[in-house]
């Protein structure tokens, strides 16, 4: 996990973050002063050079972030399957025609059907970990569960089919 | 016609003007400065319409434009950003005034205008201009570059060495005898040690007199605080411009940002009238009886910029095509360069060194934002990566 991050400062006009990635290409964020921040992609041929530089406001920039933090979390959730013989982890988009569409996570009684967990969604890039029973389903909202592969296909039917 | 009517006029339709000329600017990609300088030359001394009655008015206007520019820059650096990049770029720093200072004081010896002169112009080739080269960085997205620090870094010490090179140039051109400017220069190397001191130590005391969040206060403040120690410091014979760029660095944190938010507007306006009058008060004839030496000087300190530039960026470990861009992006000279030239004819040394500095200026302008447009070409790109295969090989 050694993930290393460079900063440097760029007088009169802010900070710089660089990410080298392990297959060797240089991502860079300048955060200028007034909040402004630049995303930089670095040429192949030319280490040095940015070869896009994407401004974006604040927002921009927090969804971003958020869009690229949650997809870590899940790739790390998903790895636990290769360690664990017979668990898996599931990402599972709530179908459109749920009869669990904004009622309750409690009402799907999930676990006690399927004997699979539900331990997050994600909901507009960001991710709401163990979420309560009293957590509400949205349109959009993608369900991550844990359990056997029967399990987790048992949640996929009774999301979109309910408890027929 | 009044007087103040006229003066409406007159100011009125040279502003229009600059307006126009900022938008042509703005079209070719290049600094406005050298428009500005162009437009002051068709006007006033030897130009088509002279202009009488908003002589004075462009005059203070001028005065407080360079107090603004400094004031400024002072707030764009950050304590620790200074001492940071004087100790990531000293040796940089050092080849920087070297190279660069010696080719203009060499061609003011040469000219046979004495060793003054030859101090004025060695500050007139030394200073790369800070605004022009930031923008530049800006437009071509250049801002992530792995040269980027270096370049800016070299334009923080000469913005510092300017600190003490101009109350030193002050205290020298005024013309006492060896002892008194001796003495005069002490105690101005003196008084801005000490104001950098509190500056640096103690810039948070300074900014708590005054309310972060509230602008018409803070804008009066800051300004009305700049142009008294700019007065101060000119009473000292420390330059006025120095003291503005003491109190700019002595500001820091939201009212610093604040400050130069709402100072920026203003700073616009007087740097622009200021450009406008330096052009005003030289004299176009002169300007081009100086072409030819002017081409000269600048054929000589784009190659020094350009080796300075490139040491820098190899210094940070960046490569070939990055040490080309990094000489080329400070290769423009700017605001520090007319400031210099006009506190050394104001004060009566060599008069043809306005026109020199003015043809100089707009050289170096025009020519470095073509220059550092030039490594992104495909040729370029090319021909260095060619040398470099056969380096290698």
């Amino acid at each position: 996990m050694g993930i290393h991050i460079e900063k440097v400062d760029l007088p009169g006009i802010g900070i710089r973050h660089d990410l080298v990635t392990e297959g060797g290409r240089r991502i860079s964020v300048v955060s200028h002063r007034d909040g402004e921040r630049d995303l930089g992609i670095f040429d192949m041929d030319d280490p040095d050079a940015c070869r896009d530089s994407i401004p974006l406001n604040d927002d921009e920039a927090a969804a971003l972030a958020d869009v690229l933090g949650a997809s870590v979390m899940l790739s790390r959730l998903t790895s636990l399957s290769d360690e664990t013989a017979g668990l898996y982890t599931e990402q599972i988009a709530l179908p459109t025609d749920s009869p669990y569409l904004n009622r309750t996570l409690g009402a799907t009684k999930a676990r006690t059907r399927t004997h699979a967990s539900i331990v997050a969604i994600v909901r507009d890039g960001a991710i709401i970990p163990s979420p309560t029973p009293a957590e509400p389903l949205r349109a959009g909202d993608v369900i991550v569960g844990v359990g056997t592969r029967e399990g987790l296909d048992g949640v996929a039917r009774l999301l979109s089919n309910g408890p027929g | 016609m009044h007087e103040t009517t006229l003066l409406l006029i007159e100011v009125g339709a040279l502003l229009l003007g600059m307006s126009l000329l900022g938008r042509l600017a703005l079209a070719t990609g290049i600094s406005p400065i050298p428009f500005y300088l162009v437009l002051g030359l068709a006007f006033g001394n030897g130009g088509f319409v002279p202009l009488d009655a908003s002589e004075e008015f462009f005059q203070t206007s001028a005065e407080i434009g360079v107090i603004l520019l400094l004031v400024l820059l002072g707030l764009e650096y950050t304590a620790p950003e200074l001492v940071g990049s004087l100790r990531s770029a000293r040796s940089a720093g050092l080849v920087d005034a070297a190279l660069n200072a010696l080719p203009g004081a060499a061609l003011a010896l040469l000219l046979g205008w004495g060793p003054v002169a030859a101090v004025a112009l060695a500050g007139v080739t030394w200073v790369s201009s800070s605004g022009v080269i930031a923008k530049l960085l800006r437009d071509l997205g250049r801002l992530s570059n792995r040269e980027t620090p270096a370049i800016l870094a070299v334009l923080v010490i000469e913005d510092l060495a300017m600190a003490f090179y101009l109350p030193v140039l002050s205290a020298i051109v005024v013309g006492v005898s060896l002892m008194q400017g001796a003495i005069s220069v002490a105690v101005a190397v003196a008084v801005v040690t000490l104001i950098l001191y509190v500056a640096l130590r103690h810039g948070h005391i300074v900014s708590r007199l005054f309310p972060a969040d509230e602008h018409e206060p803070l804008l009066l403040g800051v300004l009305g605080l700049t142009m008294l120690v700019a007065g101060l410091a000119a009473e000292v014979s420390v330059s006025a411009a120095v003291g503005a760029f003491l109190v700019g660095i002595a500001l820091s944190g939201r009212v610093a940002t604040n400050a130069s938010q709402v100072l920026t507007p203003l700073r616009d306006l007087f740097a622009a009238i200021f450009f406008v009058f330096f052009g005003l008060t030289t004299d176009w004839s002169e300007l081009i009886s100086m072409l030819v030496p002017a081409l000269a000087l600048a054929g000589v300190t784009i190659v020094t910029k350009l080796i300075t530039g490139a040491y820098a960026a190899r210094r940070a470990g960046v490569g070939a095509l990055g040490q080309w861009r990094a000489g080329f992006s400070l290769a423009p000279r700017g605001e520090f360069s007319i400031v210099i030239a006009g506190l050394a004819v104001s004060a009566g040394v060599a008069p043809q060194l306005a026109p020199l500095a003015a043809a100089y200026v707009l050289i170096t302008i025009i020519a470095g934002t073509f220059l550092a447009r030039m490594p992104d070409a495909p040729w370029f790109r090319a021909a260095v990566l060619r040398r470099r295969a056969r380096a290698t090989a």
